[in-house]
């Protein structure tokens, strides 16, 4: 456990004293959401139609983006190795960096939906389940990506080659997570999607470790 | 008794044919017989798909997609399935021919899964009206296809082959478990976009003059995948062998 | 440079799992066979240098130590009949990169390594400095030069608790004075029956040690 803490600690601080990491990620959601409303024309009713998917579609391109680095640099300077070397089963490894990555990128984006919400006209009632969905659902992301970042080490052109493989697999979130948003926004029960939601983040709990730590290990082969 | 000796003898047979350059004898064996049945049971399918069958009553002459549109549906499942057991088995046993017939099946998946995505906005021009329609089956398909880019992309994305190989059964694996979800995603999402009135494909019961063309387009399918199949991991074990040797020859000249 | 204290290991050695014998090994990388017919055991106490020329496999060769990658055929088997797998108990590798984050200040990045090698009392305690890496200990790792990264990196063997060492190059970039370390350090750690398998280019050898050269038909 104190081996967990200590990866997850060293990840965070890293992706503190870096910064630009969770300042990047949130710029690129920032001005891809507000590219929307120059393309579709500045109409409320329209915004508010498409403000789920957009919000969701988004964050997701914003979380891809920052996953190249995930095992990068600890597989170029050689930490890897000596990570998978130690007392840590790599399932584990993978989880605590993983953790880290969402600290660091998923949860901002998740804090930030919610002002961008009002960018595109998202009614308050729907800014709690926004909200809620995006909690449930980056951590899939951030699992998804370990698995894709892991996938990809070494790989050639790995940063479009992990989008390719991860976003047709996030599709189930995008699906609920937005399908949420948008119940909430229409009036219909939000329960049932949120609930999936949560069916599937500890499906990815379960599975994606173990892909990803299998990947780890053919990477360092 | 008899069954485990019967598994055994099985299992040895299996062994034997899995040694590379055995395999490519069984290979060029099986290949001309399988092209043929396929070439012979396409043109009975045809002919009974195009002429023989009657048009529907209600889609006409168009209903005559479907021979060759379900039947690519059937095959890019199928092949996807089997793309990730041959990679379950490749990362268990560690056996280069799993790696290689993989590595032969998933870009023939990719392209019947592509043959049914165009059929059907074939068929979908003259039913809906549209070329594409946003229709739980074919979005289905269209994200079966990107699973397919994403394996064929990360097995060709690595110096060492090896590498590639085990990094798409690994993926292979982990979109096999995630189709299911997909398609559920998929379904609970088209019900909450979609306007009740698109209009449903396949109907109801199957008449038996549709019946019999569609199972033999089905079956030639089946039977024209396999002999590419072949083809294409005989190839596969025959570039190995020469990556092997001029490796080889690279290292003697170092020396 | 301090000089070095009588006992620079921050953990004890856990357990006696030698010796590591190697059978009849043959290793492949993608699909060329590297080398073949690998017989040599490790004794504790021992130390053995591997030599050879580019791509003759000295690499490969600790990292199969390691548990990193499998022989191809043969055997790799301690005395207990386990094959190496990667658990800090047995070995511990240190490769041609540092395994350190620029952007992390020397005591940050040790005390990661101590905490991460199980050393949890006292993270990177500077009784076991070695290398003399302490009076950097605020300093970025980014700003040093190779060598001194060298010697920080080098420092993770002072809280190690395997008992097999693999070295690849760890001379690579020290002045005389660090090179000398390293020597010491590993006869240090011989003397508490640890063993290592150190790949070198260097001339001159060690008391004591055997030598393997690669790439020679044998």
């Amino acid at each position: 456990m104190s081996v967990f803490l200590a990866v997850l600690k060293r990840d965070l601080l890293l992706a503190l004293r870096d910064g630009a990491g969770t300042w990047t990620v949130l710029g690129f959601f920032t001005i891809a959401v507000a590219v929307f409303p120059l393309g579709v024309g500045p109409e409320p009713e329209v915004l508010r139609r498409v403000a789920p998917g957009v919000l969701w579609a988004m964050a997701l391109l914003s979380a891809l983006l920052s996953l190249d680095t995930l095992f990068e640099a600890d597989y170029r300077d050689g930490s890897l190795e000596a990570l998978l070397a130690g007392q840590l089963v790599p399932e584990l490894l993978v989880l605590a960096k993983a953790c880290a990555h969402w600290i660091a990128t998923g949860l901002p984006l998740t804090l930030a939906a919610p002002a961008l919400g009002i960018f595109l006209h998202l009614p308050t009632e729907a800014m709690p389940v926004l909200f809620a969905s995006l909690l449930l659902g980056t951590p899939v992301l951030s699992l998804l990506g370990a698995v894709g970042a892991a996938l990809s080490l070494g790989a050639r052109r790995a940063t479009v080659l992990l989008a390719v493989m991860v976003l047709p697999l996030a599709v189930p979130v995008l699906v609920f997570g937005a399908g949420a948003v948008e119940s909430a926004q229409t009036g219909l029960a939000v329960g049932p999607s949120l609930l999936i939601l949560g069916g599937v983040a500890l499906c990815a709990l379960a599975v994606c470790p173990v892909a990803a730590a299998a990947a780890l290990r053919q990477a360092v082969e | 008794m008899a069954a485990v000796s019967t598994v055994k003898a099985l299992q040895e047979t299996v062994l034997r044919a899995a040694q590379p350059a055995r395999f490519v004898t069984l290979a060029n064996m099986l290949i001309p017989w399988i092209s043929a049945a396929a070439v012979g049971l396409l043109g009975a399918g045809l002919i009974d798909a195009l002429a023989l069958s009657p048009p529907d009553y209600q889609q006409g002459e168009t209903v005559r997609i479907m021979y060759i549109h379900v039947p690519s549906a059937w095959m890019g499942l199928f092949v996807y399935a089997l793309v990730a057991t041959l990679g379950g088995v490749g990362l268990v046993a560690g056996h280069p021919l799993a790696f290689a017939a993989a590595r032969a099946a998933a870009p023939l998946g990719a392209a019947f899964t592509a043959v049914c995505l165009v059929t059907g906005s074939l068929w979908g021009k003259p039913m809906w009206g549209a070329w594409w329609v946003w229709d739980a089956r074919l979005t289905s398909m269209l994200l079966l296809l990107f699973l397919y880019f994403g394996q064929i992309a990360l097995s060709r994305a690595f110096d060492e082959h090896r590498r590639g190989d085990k990094a798409a059964a690994v993926l292979a694996l982990v979109g096999c478990i995630n189709l299911p979800v997909v398609k559920f995603s998929v379904d609970w999402w088209n019900t909450l976009h979609q306007p009740a009135s698109v209009m449903k494909l396949g109907g109801p019961a199957i008449d038996a003059s549709m019946l019999w063309p569609l199972l033999l387009m089905a079956g030639a399918f089946k039977l024209a995948f396999f002999a590419l199949w072949l083809v294409r991991t005989r190839t596969e074990v025959v570039e190995a062998r020469l990556r092997a040797a001029a490796n080889r020859a690279r290292s003697e000249a170092m020396r | 440079m301090p000089n070095m204290p009588a006992m620079p290991f921050a953990t004890p050695l856990p357990d006696q799992p030698f010796p590591l014998i190697l059978r009849d090994v043959a290793c492949a990388r993608g699909e060329a066979r590297i080398f073949a017919g690998l017989d040599i055991t490790v004794e504790a106490g021992g130390l053995w240098l591997v030599r050879g020329a580019n791509g003759t496999g000295k690499t490969t060769l600790l990292r199969m130590l390691a548990g990193l990658l499998k022989p191809e055929s043969g055997a790799v088997l301690w005395a207990d009949g386990q094959a190496p797998r990667v658990a800090p108990e047995r070995a511990v590798l240190i490769g041609h990169q540092d395994a350190l984050k620029p952007a992390l200040s020397v005591a940050e990045n040790l005390s990661f390594w101590a905490r991460f090698a199980g050393v949890t009392d006292n993270p990177w305690p500077s009784r076991s400095d070695p290398f003399g890496v302490w009076a950097l200990a605020d300093v970025p790792l980014r700003v040093l030069s190779a060598g001194q990264k060298r010697r920080v990196g080098l420092t993770r063997l002072a809280f190690s608790r395997a008992p097999l060492w693999l070295l690849d190059e760890p001379t690579t970039a020290l002045d005389a004075a660090g090179q000398r370390t390293v020597w010491e350090l590993i006869a240090l750690h011989r003397r508490r029956g640890g063993a290592a398998v150190v790949t070198t280019h260097a001339k001159g050898t060690v008391d004591g040690a055997q030598e393997l050269i690669l790439g020679e038909e044998r």
